[in-house]
């Protein structure tokens, strides 16, 4: 009893010298708060409708995504990724041997996770990459293209699941705050933080846009967006909304973006993964 | 040798446009209150500018935004246009968690665009 305190306070000790700030941080607790806050918002929307973004706010708008989903523009992307998945690499080895779950078991919902014996953050699209350079192929550019197509097939085949995210130790602990830091920070010559878009102004229209609720922004990455044209990762539409308030985007995968993802998909626990999406 | 030329040709037209830019850019206090009103519509309507209207329902503008509140009766509101222009240098000194951006501290607009921007929206 008293020795178990005593790593207990051990424990303690080790947070505060890696981060004064979580000290007091409860990721549930921040969780909690962040889902009531959004049902007190747009009361009168199912939580199960806010992986659908902007459209879930209005009838309007939820028929128009109906109608885009009749026809899915993602559709050339989930074909050209499952070549890409069931493919072998020139040494004869395949995407599968990398991972130990298949697409169809839910190989998406294992993203992101804290990687303990690397001390960081693994996203999906990392994890592919790596995956090519284990076996001696060039890694996809990050954003756009094959690695968006291949992690659209992984998403499909892992669709219905739930968002797990687990924030296992201190160390786990200090990206997930990285993270957070980084949502609720105002950056750019328009000092706007994500959150004063997808959290306080959820809902609000910014010209004729309507800005979609933070709640969701993780379950159906990546997305089809007619605005590209194409298909974009998680990370390409960061930089994206980094460079709409004048501020530098960070590089897709580094390590900011991957704490970045780590907090939001943390704050989407318990939401279905419906990837890809098709967003305006 | 051709294309040198043709290049300085390019260089000196430049020089002469931002000659004849500067010459026209006549401070704005010698401006009639008119003619800087309709300046500072302008700059605030410009999306590459103010883009008040991405967040402001004001002045019959088209398709605004409606995270903020309406530009009107803006003497009443603001008697003293130096508050005025106060909010919209930087909208944190009086709300340090405002949406809007610091038009003039982050330097959005220039010191006489604000000024015009001031001018206008005093006289919603
Ligand atoms: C100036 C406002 C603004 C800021 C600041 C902003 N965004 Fe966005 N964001 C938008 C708009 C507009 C869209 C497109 C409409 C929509 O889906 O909300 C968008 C879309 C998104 C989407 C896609 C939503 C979907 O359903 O597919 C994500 C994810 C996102 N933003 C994350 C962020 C993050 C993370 C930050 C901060 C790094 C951020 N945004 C900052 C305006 C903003
Ligand atoms: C991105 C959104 C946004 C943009 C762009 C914007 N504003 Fe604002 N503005 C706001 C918000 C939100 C408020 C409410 C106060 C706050 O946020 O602190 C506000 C408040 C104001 C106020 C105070 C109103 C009052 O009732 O006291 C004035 C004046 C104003 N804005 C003028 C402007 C002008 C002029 C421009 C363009 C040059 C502009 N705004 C651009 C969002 C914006």
């Amino acid at each position: 009893m008293k020795i178990k305190k005593w790593l207990a306070s051990l424990g303690l000790i080790g947070m505060f010298a890696v981060s004064s700030v979580s000290a007091k941080t409860d990721p549930e607790t921040d969780r909690v708060a962040f889902v009531d806050y959004f049902k007190n918002r747009h009361s009168g929307v199912e939580m199960s409708a806010y992986m659908n973004g902007a459209y879930a706010l209005n009838q309007a708008a939820y028929d128009e995504w109906l109608s885009i989903e009749e026809f899915p523009p993602y559709e050339l992307a989930l074909g050209e990724g499952a070549d890409i998945w069931n493919t072998p690499f020139a040494n004869g080895k395949t995407y599968q041997d990398c991972f130990d779950t298949t697409p169809e078991d839910g190989l998406r919902a294992k993203y992101p996770h804290w990687d303990d014996s690397r001390k960081q953050v693994m996203t999906l699209e990392l994890a592919l990459n790596e995956c090519r350079s284990t076996n001696g192929e060039k890694p996809f550019g990050w954003k756009k293209g094959k690695i968006a197509s291949l992690s659209a097939y992984v998403a499909y085949e892992g669709r219905g699941r739930a968002i797990q995210v687990s924030i296992p130790n201190g160390d786990a602990l200090v990206a997930y705050e990285m993270g957070k830091e980084f949502y609720y920070t105002k950056r750019g010559q328009l000092a706007m933080s994500c959150a004063d878009c997808h959290v306080y102004n959820s809902g609000n229209r910014v010209r004729a846009d309507m800005l979609s609720p933070a709640l969701g922004h993780t379950t159906h990455f990546p997305v089809y967006r007619s605005k590209w044209g194409a298909m974009g990762t998680m990370h390409r539409r960061y930089g994206g909304c980094n460079q709409q308030v004048r501020a530098k985007s960070f590089k897709a995968q580094g390590p900011e973006y991957r704490n970045l993802e780590y907090f939001m998909a943390y704050m989407n626990n318990g939401m279905e993964i419906n990837g890809p999406g098709a967003r305006k | 040798m051709l294309r040198k030329k043709l290049a300085s040709l390019g260089i000196m037209a430049l020089l002469l446009a931002g000659l004849v830019a500067t010459s026209q850019t006549v401070s704005a206090k010698e401006m009639s209150i008119q003619e800087r009103i309709v300046a500072g519509k302008k700059i605030a309507w410009n999306r590459r500018g103010g883009n008040c209207l991405a967040c402001h329902v004001m002045d019959n503008g088209v398709l605004p935004g409606n995270t903020a509140p309406a530009l009107m009766m803006m003497k009443q509101r603001y008697p003293d246009w130096n508050d005025l222009r106060a909010q919209i240098w930087d909208p944190r000194v009086r709300n340090p968690n405002a949406f809007m951006p610091p038009f003039g501290a982050h330097r959005i607009l220039s010191e006489r665009e604000i000024d015009l921007v001031t001018d206008y929206i005093h006289s919603l």
